[in-house]
C-alpha cells in the first residue's frame, strides 16, 4: 500500500516543521481559552428557589447552586426584586424553571446546575426536559450554552482546513504532487495518503483540544468524552478532504487562504452559534450543506444533552458523507494532472 | 534494434498556443537521446508527455508497447523533472527514501541503493540535512539520484545538469553511460553542446517541431560544420 509510504513522509515531515505542529495544537487551546476568559465570567454560583421540590432533588442541586425553599408568593417577589436568579418547582412530574432572565450568565448557570442535577437524578433513564419560563429576556440567553461545544468544533475544522489544505497546495506549487504523479503512485493513494497523515494528527489534537476544554476550562459536559472524540475525529476529516479538495482551486497559498471567508466564516454564522430561528425556512438550509453544521449538532447533543448515540447518528452520518464525498471529488479532481 | 519509446504524431496546445506540433519520434533501447532546443521550444512539455503527466491534445506517447500514461511503465521510468520537486523539511535521505518506497524498493535494499545513489550524486555527507539547506546545484543532484533509486530501464532527465560543476558533471556522465551499457535507455534535454554531443542521437526542437535528428556526427556532416555550436546555430535560423 503506497499510501503508507505517503504517511510515514508526512508524519517526518510534521516532526520538522514546529510551526505546523504548533499551529494544530497549541493555537486552537490559546483560542479557545481566550474566548473563554471572554465568555466565561468565573463561575458563577447562581441562587435559585425551591418551590415544593422533591428533597433528594434539592440535595444533589445544592452542589451546583445556592438553594433556598421558599414559597411560590415569596419565590415570585423574590425574583421580581432580582434576589434571585431563577425558581424551579414541580409541575405534572417535571421541573418547571422561571428564569430571572435578565444575565446571560447568571442564566446559563442555572441552566448548567439543573442539567447537571437532572442528570445525576437519572443518569440512565432518557432526560426529562424541563419546562423554561422566562421572566424577562427570552430564549435567545439559550446562546451562551451552545457556544461551548460550537467554538470546539470550530475550531478543530478551521485548524484542520487550513494546515491540511496549505499542505496539499503546496505539493502543488513545489511541483512535488507532478513528480508524485510521474511515479505508479494511483491518484486516490495520493489522496488517502494524505487522509491518513493528517488524520493520525487531527486523532491527538481532538484528544487535546476536547480534554483541555472539558476539563481544564470547565466547559459543561454531560455525555460521554469518547462521543465527543468521535465527532471532532469526523469533523476534523471533512475539513481535511475539503480543504485538500479547495486546493485543487487555489494556484498558491495566498489563494487557499482567500477561501476561509468564502467557505469557513458563512458556516460560522449557520452553525448555531447565532440563533436562527427568525430566519427564512430556505435560507436556514444554507447550513444544511455545511459540515459544521451537523458537528456543532452532535457536539451539543452530547455535551449539553448528554445524549446516547442514537439521537445524533445523523449527524455523523452525515459528517462521514461529506469526508467521502470530498475525498472522491478530490480523487477526481487530479485527473486534471493525470488523467489514469 | 528494439522499439522502447515512440512518439506518434503528438501535438500539443496551452490554451490558444500551440507549443507542440506533429511529432513523431522513435527510441531505440539502449540509447541516449539528447532533446536540443531553444529556450520555450517544448522540450519540457515534450518531456512531460512522454512519462504520461501531460496529456497531449493530440497523439499519443507509446513507452514499451504501452500506451501512457500507464502505471505499470511509470514504474519503468525514472524521471527528473526541469524544477526540483522535493520535500524541503526532509533530508535528502528522507526524500530519497520516500520515492524508494514509492517505487516499491524492499525495504532491506532500500538503505544501500540510496546509499549508492548518493555516492554516484556525491551527496553522502549531506544526506542528513534538511534540503531547505541545499544549494540549487545540491538539490539538481538530489533529484538525479532520486530518478535513478529504483534502477529504471528508462530515464527521462530534464536539463540534468544545470548548476552542476564540470568535475561532477564528468562523472554524472560516466554513469549515464554505465546505464545505457546496462540496457539503459535515456533522453535528456539540454542547452549545453558539449553535452549534446555526448548524445547517440539529437533531435533540433524549433517551434514545437523537429527540425533535424541524427547523430550528433551526421548533424554536423550534413552541413559541414565542425562543432555542434555551428549546427544548433544553423539549424536555430542564424547563420552556421
Ligand atoms: N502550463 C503552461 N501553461 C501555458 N503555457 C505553457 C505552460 N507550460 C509551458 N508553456 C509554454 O509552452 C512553451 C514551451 O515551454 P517548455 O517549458 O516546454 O519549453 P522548454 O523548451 O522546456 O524551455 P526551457 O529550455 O526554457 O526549459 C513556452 O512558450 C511556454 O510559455
Ligand atoms: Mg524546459
Amino acid at each position: 500500500m503506497n499510501s503508507i509510504s505517503i504517511i510515514v513522509r508526512i508524519l517526518r515531515q510534521f516532526r520538522r516543521d514546529k510551526r505546523s505542529l504548533a499551529l494544530m495544537f497549541a493555537a486552537p487551546l490559546l483560542v479557545l481559552t481566550l474566548m473563554w476568559l471572554v465568555l466565561d465570567s468565573g463561575d458563577y454560583v447562581p441562587e435559585i428557589a425551591a418551590v415544593d421540590l422533591p428533597d433528594r432533588f434539592v440535595e444533589i442541586l445544592e452542589n451546583e447552586a445556592e438553594v433556598m425553599s421558599l414559597d411560590r408568593h415569596e419565590a415570585e417577589d423574590a425574583l421580581k426584586n432580582q434576589e434571585i436568579d431563577a425558581v424551579l418547582e414541580w409541575e405534572e412530574n417535571k421541573p418547571a424553571l422561571t428564569l430571572e432572565g435578565s444575565d446571560p450568565t447568571a442564566s446559563g448557570a442555572v441552566n448548567m446546575a439543573l442539567q447537571q442535577t437532572l442528570n445525576q437524578m437519572n443518569p440512565q433513564q432518557e432526560q426529562m426536559e424541563p419546562e423554561i419560563h422566562y421572566y424577562h429576556g427570552s430564549e435567545e440567553i439559550k446562546l451562551f450554552d451552545n457556544i461551548g461545544p460550537v467554538l470546539i468544533g470550530f475550531f478543530i475544522f478551521f485548524f484542520v482546513f487550513i494546515v491540511g489544505g496549505v499542505s496539499f497546495i503546496r505539493e502543488r506549487t513545489q511541483g512535488t504532487l507532478e513528480r508524485s504523479l510521474a511515479t505508479p503512485l494511483k491518484r486516490w493513494e495520493i489522496v488517502i495518503g494524505y487522509l491518513g497523515g493528517f488524520g493520525l494528527f487531527t486523532i491527538i489534537q481532538s484528544i487535546i483540544i476536547a480534554a483541555y476544554s472539558i476539563y481544564a476550562l470547565d466547559v459543561f459536559m454531560a455525555g460521554n468524552f469518547l462521543y465527543v472524540l468521535l465527532v471532532t475525529f469526523l469533523l476534523a476529516l471533512s475539513a481535511l478532504s475539503l480543504g485538500t479538495l479547495l486546493s485543487a482551486f487555489a494556484k498558491n497559498e495566498f489563494q487557499m487562504i482567500q477561501f476561509i471567508p468564502l467557505v469557513i466564516v458563512p458556516q460560522v454564522f449557520f452553525s448555531g452559534m447565532f440563533n436562527l430561528e427568525t430566519l427564512d425556512p430556505w435560507l436556514r438550509a444554507i447550513g444544511n450543506i455545511m459540515p459544521l453544521t451537523y458537528g456543532a449538532e452532535a457536539l451539543r447533543d452530547i455535551m449539553i444533552r448528554g445524549s446516547a448515540f442514537g439521537s445524533f447518528a445523523v449527524e455523523v452520518f452525515v459528517l462521514f458523507g461529506f469526508t467521502l464525498l470530498f475525498t472522491l471529488l478530490n480523487i477526481v479532481a487530479l485527473k486534471r494532472h493525470r488523467k489514469l | 534494434m528494439e522499439k522502447v519509446i515512440s512518439l506518434n504524431h503528438i501535438a500539443h496546445s496551452f490554451g490558444v498556443e500551440t507549443v507542440i506540433k506533429d511529432i513523431n519520434i522513435e527510441i531505440d533501447k539502449g540509447v541516449i537521446f539528447g532533446l536540443l532546443g531553444p529556450s520555450g521550444s517544448g522540450k519540457t512539455t515534450l518531456v512531460k508527455i512522454i512519462t504520461g503527466i501531460l496529456h497531449p491534445t493530440e497523439g499519443s506517447s507509446v513507452v514499451q508497447d504501452t500506451q501512457m500514461p500507464s502505471l505499470k511503465q511509470m514504474k519503468n521510468i525514472g524521471f527528473m523533472a526541469q524544477s526540483d520537486a522535493l520535500y524541503v523539511e526532509l533530508t535528502a535521505y528522507e526524500n530519497i527514501d520516500y520515492f524508494a518506497s514509492i517505487y516499491g524498493l524492499p525495504r532491506s535494499e532500500r538503505k544501500q541503493r540510496i546509499k549508492k545513489v548518493l555516492e554516484i550524486v556525491d551527496l553522502v555527507k549531506h544526506m542528513k540535512k534538511p534540503v531547505h539547506t541545499f544549494s540549487g546545484g545540491m538539490k539538481r543532484r538530489l533529484s538525479l539520484a532520486i530518478s535513478i533509486v529504483h534502477e529504471p530501464e528508462i530515464l527521462i532527465l530534464d536539463e540534468p545538469t544545470v548548476g552542476i560543476d564540470p568535475l561532477l558533471r564528468q562523472s554524472i556522465w560516466q554513469e549515464f553511460n554505465k546505464l545505457k551499457s546496462e540496457g539503459t535507455t535515456i533522453i535528456v534535454t539540454t542547452h549545453v553542446m558539449d553535452e549534446a554531443e555526448k548524445c547517440d542521437e539529437l533531435a533540433l526542437l524549433h517551434d514545437g517541431y523537429v527540425i533535424a535528428q541524427g547523430s550528433p556526427k551526421d548533424l554536423k556532416q550534413s552541413i559541414h560544420v565542425d562543432t555542434m555550436e555551428q549546427a544548433f546555430l544553423h539549424y536555430g535560423g542564424g547563420k552556421s
